[in-house]
């Protein structure tokens, strides 16, 4: 049996959200996020990591043994902070765990219907919860596979069945006029679909900021004006602004519309050494989320820019306070007060969001990621057997079916009888 | 008046492992045909197996079945297909001698205890109150039973056609099929249309041999049944020859003529065995197509050209026949022709073959849209060992895609029906890496032992091989290496620190059996035939945690029973038109249901809901 897990909450952002994990590999699943060897007895609170061992977020965790649950199987609940990025993070890190994958619609319900964990009145309800979340899915289906992926899709499986079809024929049919090395011709099929989900992967980052929104940091050393710039994009004052250093201490976060594109703009505590413990969280904070962000906004005045914080590419360096001290030649300067240089800042800003946002794929959701990640991992086995040279058409007839499974949600489940309709198309079968 | 516990109608291959296998469950069992020499007669091509039908075959032998030792007698050449290529894709093939087989059918027919062959005409089957009770038969004797199999193959409204002359085939004319037929008409089953063709038969004295190539058996014969070691007949060899332009000119020209183009034949018909009009029209790039030329037996002198069936006329048969390198001389001893017939919606049965709307009535082979002896064969035995297991009042023998090849043909057949006569192929495996042909037996057998479908002497022998695979591998478990010692083996491998035992090291692709006795010098002890299974057993070691997890997945639905008598109607979430499908096919289980087009989670939750809360009720009451 394998494991299945899904955000069990409402998309979208919300305070808590909850990533449930159901089936045997529930505390294979708990051990590698939280390093917990045994499920624990109470709710507990533990660090969420990665593979890297970099934190996640932390979260509380909901461990039911087999016969507890709402399945009946052992399950594991990660209660976490309700962002789409954590949630993201962790659907992802599981993804990764053999024999877990992401559940069907209405799978967690099925599994604990067949645990008989259910009564009727139960059921009936849950069903229409059910029909509007495969029916909102559906519309979403449609609106995606109308547009650029249901193109690719559509190329992908054409591709996959051929290459499918012709491991097929010479095994099927040895006996038969078919051709002795299919090898090359299946090489190419694969290695153009290969292409192309790399490069849907690529992009998948870039969608992903095109519809949850670009997230932007302003950073820079204790009272430049970093609160002011932001009061003055938001259009109003939302932050406490003074000419005290370290007036910020947490994080102050705006939403604005960029040239079309959602951003979100985040004010954080100006970088110092300091021995006020609260203002060292703010600092901590600061960092974190500049390191995080898809852009940061340097500000500098006439010491110049903070360093401490890698500037990564695409990112801006603006001088603030333009109205009593001059941004040196050739560099760009803003005034919050006069508001001078800020349309300027605005443009530079879209020019990055919006080259960025070009890039974006079609892949929107995390079963189309998943869908991508584990096809491409499949076809690069098939595509290094190929290219040694020698291969087992049985072998390479099953990972291709495996990687064309994998995809089944972006190009459709593709069939025994797909497969044998190009078989018999392509070659002149049959004693 | 006669009463048996199941009555078989046919002798073809469907019938006789249908009343093989009732006789074996301990069902006392009528096997009513024509006349003696209608059984085992092979009317197709003289073969036997192959792709996906070889592995049938292993199934029906792991099952006690006689196919396979039927096969194995009759054998002149035998070939293992895909011999280079992986285990799970090797299927045992042989020309079969049709004398020799007919005999052998014959023969062992008479051993069978429990079995009462009566040779007779049936006029009709004994229908009451929904339910079979026998048949009636041509001399006004009737023999009663609760369970009949039909297995009649082509006979409903079966025509022949040759050019544009067309005359019905079988017993039509006689009344007493035409009572039969018009009975099955009157069951308001769905019936379609399917044809099929052969190829004109050669006198072998009238080819050339020496212009053609020759093409021998394996030196090794691999047999079907896992009680064989081999071969007790002459082996001969075929040959091969090809069409030429000139052929193919004269099949052009004469297209018209062919009854298939003169839009004679409405039935449709298989695209994996297409007659050599249609290579020709289909793939008119190609300018020759192989043919093989296959013995009928020892002892006619007759060839069966494989690769040219036809309803052409029979002039132009000679004339495109001679035309090919080698036949310039043929004579035709039988001209080829295309037969119509019309076959019974198999998704009207359930996985049992019993019909769903006539309790006891069972229908195996050609008449479920299937084509060939071994899918025939495998249905008799599905139907033979379910209609016993009915009338003995013991639970179903049921067949899962997850353990058999006669899994995937019963859940196809009645889940999906068919659109052309239905072969095998390996490709319908999904689970094909598990299912193979060498370890039908141990897929298979146990199962038949625990239902009583498998006789004792099988069973010992089955017991003694299983014993010798596990010492086997122990013996090559208690060996074990690291990867640094395999590397200087001369092995590729990753330096994990993980110890390998002997068993481990057979699945890296680096080591076969030929490579493991330089690795574990105890294998040379052990006895080539073990050690070659656990050779093909690990080849796919590492894909079999995959495969288990969806068949696991697939199991727990397919274990999930829906009663025939399911009433949909009290479901609110289901659409009318979802509740008009499953009322109408019925599904059997969970996995059936799921696979119905427009099928919703949401609907197979609530399906699965008042499943469970019926059967609650029926516990509480």
């Amino acid at each position: 049996m394998d494991t299945i897990f899904a955000l069990a909450s409402a998309q979208g952002k919300a305070g808590v959200a909850v990533v449930r994990v159901s089936g045997p590999d529930s505390l294979a699943a708990l051990q590698m996020l939280t390093g917990l060897d045994h499920f624990p007895d109470k709710p507990c609170l533990r660090a969420v990591v990665d593979k890297a061992g970099d934190l996640i977020d932390r979260a509380l965790i909901l461990a039911f043994p087999q016969g507890k649950s709402f399945t009946g199987e052992a399950t594991v609940e990660f209660q976490l902070h309700g962002s789409p990025a954590i949630v993201k993070k962790v659907l992802a890190e599981l993804n990764t765990i053999d024999n877990c994958r992401m559940a069907d619609p209405g799978e967690f319900t099925r599994r604990a219907m067949a645990n008989g964990q259910l009564d009727l009145a139960q059921v009936e309800g849950l069903a229409d919860l059910l029909e509007a979340e495969t029916e909102s899915q559906r519309r979403q289906a449609i609106s995606v596979f109308e547009g650029h992926l249901g193109r690719l899709a559509t190329k992908w499986r054409t591709k996959l069945v051929r290459a499918g079809a012709l491991l097929q024929a010479i095994i099927d049919f040895a006996d038969e006029e078919v051709p002795e090395d299919v090898g090359p011709e299946v090489l190419d099929l694969v290695s153009s679909v290969q292409e192309e989900l790399e490069k849907e992967l690529l992009g998948y980052h870039a969608a992903e900021r095109v519809r949850d929104g670009f997230k932007v940091a302003i950073v820079g050393k204790p009272n430049v004006g970093k609160s002011s710039l932001l009061n003055i994009l938001a259009g109003r004052d939302v932050a406490i602004t003074s000419d005290i250093a370290g007036t910020t201490r947490d994080l102050v976060e705006i939403h604005i519309d960029i040239n079309g594109l959602a951003v979100s703009i985040v004010d954080t505590a100006g970088l110092r050494v300091t021995d006020d413990p609260l203002e060292n969280l703010g600092i901590e904070r600061a960092k974190t989320a500049a390191e995080n962000a898809d852009l940061r906004i340097f500000l500098g005045d006439d010491s110049g820019f903070e360093t401490s914080i890698d500037t990564q590419s695409g990112d801006l360096h603006v001088y603030g306070k333009g109205d009593v001290q001059n941004a040196p030649a050739g560099s760009m300067g803003i005034s919050s007060v006069s508001g001078d240089g800020i349309d300027n800042l605005r443009t530079a800003l879209s020019d990055v969001l919006t080259s960025r946002a070009q890039r974006a794929g079609s892949l929107t959701r995390e079963r189309h990621l998943f869908a991508v990640t584990d096809a491409k991992l499949t076809l690069a086995q098939v595509i290094l057997t190929l290219k040694s040279g020698s291969y087992e058409p049985d072998l390479l007839a099953e990972d291709v079916r495996t990687a064309t499974n994998h995809l089944g949600a972006i190009i459709g489940a593709v069939d025994v009888e797909d497969v044998l309709d190009v078989v018999f198309s392509s070659f002149c079968l049959g004693k | 008046m006669k009463h048996f516990d199941v009555i078989v109608i046919g002798g073809g291959h469907a019938g006789l492992e249908a009343a093989a296998a009732s006789a074996r469950m301990g069902a006392n069992t009528c096997l009513v045909t024509m006349s003696e020499s209608d059984i085992g007669v092979m009317s197709c091509n003289p073969a036997i197996g192959g792709l996906g039908k070889g592995h049938l075959v292993r199934e029906i032998d792991a099952l006690d079945g006689v196919m396979g030792r039927l096969a194995d007698q009759a054998g002149i050449q035998f070939r293992l297909l895909n011999r280079r290529k992986g285990p799970a894709v090797q299927g045992p093939r042989a020309q079969a001698d049709r004398v020799l087989y007919r005999k052998a059918a014959q023969a062992e027919v008479k051993t069978i205890s429990n079995l009462e062959l009566v040779y007779a005409e049936v006029l009709g089957l004994i229908l009451k109150n929904g339910r079979v009770e026998g048949v009636e038969l041509a001399d006004d004797l009737n023999l009663y039973a609760q369970a009949v199999i039909l297995t009649s193959g082509t006979f409903l409204n079966g025509l022949i056609h040759i050019g544009d002359i067309s005359k019905p085939a079988g017993r039509y004319g006689d009344k007493p099929s035409i009572k039969l037929a018009d009975q099955m008409a009157s069951l308001k089953l769905k019936l379609g249309r399917l044809k099929t063709g052969t190829p004109p038969r050669i006198a072998a004295s009238s080819i050339d041999w020496t212009k053609v190539e020759k093409q021998e058996g394996d030196d090794e014969p691999t047999m079907f049944s896992f009680l064989n070691v081999a071969p007790t007949a002459q082996q001969v060899s075929c040959a091969i020859t090809h069409t030429n332009e000139k052929t193919h000119q004269i099949i052009a020209d004469n297209l018209s003529r062919s009854a298939m183009y003169g839009g004679h034949i409405e039935g449709v018909g298989p695209r994996y065995c297409p007659s050599i009009e249609d290579k020709i029209v289909r793939f008119a790039e190609k300018t020759s197509h192989q043919i093989f030329l296959e013995p009928e037996s020892l002892t006619t002198d007759l060839i069966y050209p494989n690769g040219i069936s036809t309803s052409l006329p029979m002039e132009v048969q000679v004339e495109y026949v001679q035309s090919i390198h080698g036949l310039e001389g043929a004579v035709i001893k039988q001209p080829g022709y295309a037969v119509e017939y019309d076959y019974v919606d198999p998704r009207s049965l359930k996985l049992t073959l019993e019909l769903k709307s006539i309790n006891g009535l069972y229908l195996a082979g050609q008449i479920n849209g299937t084509t060939g002896y071994e899918e025939a064969a495998a249905q008799g035995l599905v139907a033979g060992a379910n209609a016993a297991a009915s009338v003995l009042d013991k639970e179903p023998i049921l067949f899962s895609r997850t353990n058999s090849y006669i899994g995937v043909m019963l859940d196809d057949l009645v889940t999906r029906g068919v659109t052309e006569p239905y072969r095998m192929f390996t490709s319908r495996a999904e689970f094909r890496l598990s299912l193979r042909a060498d370890n039908a037996d141990q897929r298979l057998t146990p199962m038949g032992v625990s239902v009583g479908l498998v006789g004792s002497s099988r069973s010992v022998h089955f017991d003694k091989w299983i014993e010798r695979l596990n010492t086997g591998k122990e013996t090559l478990e208690s060996v074990q290496l690291s990867p640094n010692q395999l590397q200087n083996e001369g092995i590729t491998i990753k330096l994990d620190g993980v110890m390998r035992s002997g068993l481990d090291m057979l699945a890296l692709p680096d080591v076969d059996v030929g490579v493991i006795e330089g690795l574990v010098p105890e294998a040379a002890n052990l006895d080539q035939d073990v050690l070659a299974q656990i050779g093909r057993e690990m080849t796919y070691a590492n894909y079999l945690g995959r495969q288990q997890v969806d068949a696991d997945r697939i199991r727990l639905e397919e274990n999930t029973l829906i009663p025939l008598d399911f009433d949909y109607s009290d479901i609110k979430s289901l659409s009318n038109e979802l509740r008009n499908k499953l009322q109408d096919f019925a599904p059997e289980n969970l996995a059936q249901a799921s696979r119905i087009e427009g099928m919703t989670p949401a609907a197979l939750v609530t399906i699965l809901g008042k499943l469970r809360f019926d059967r609650r009720g029926k516990k509480a009451s």
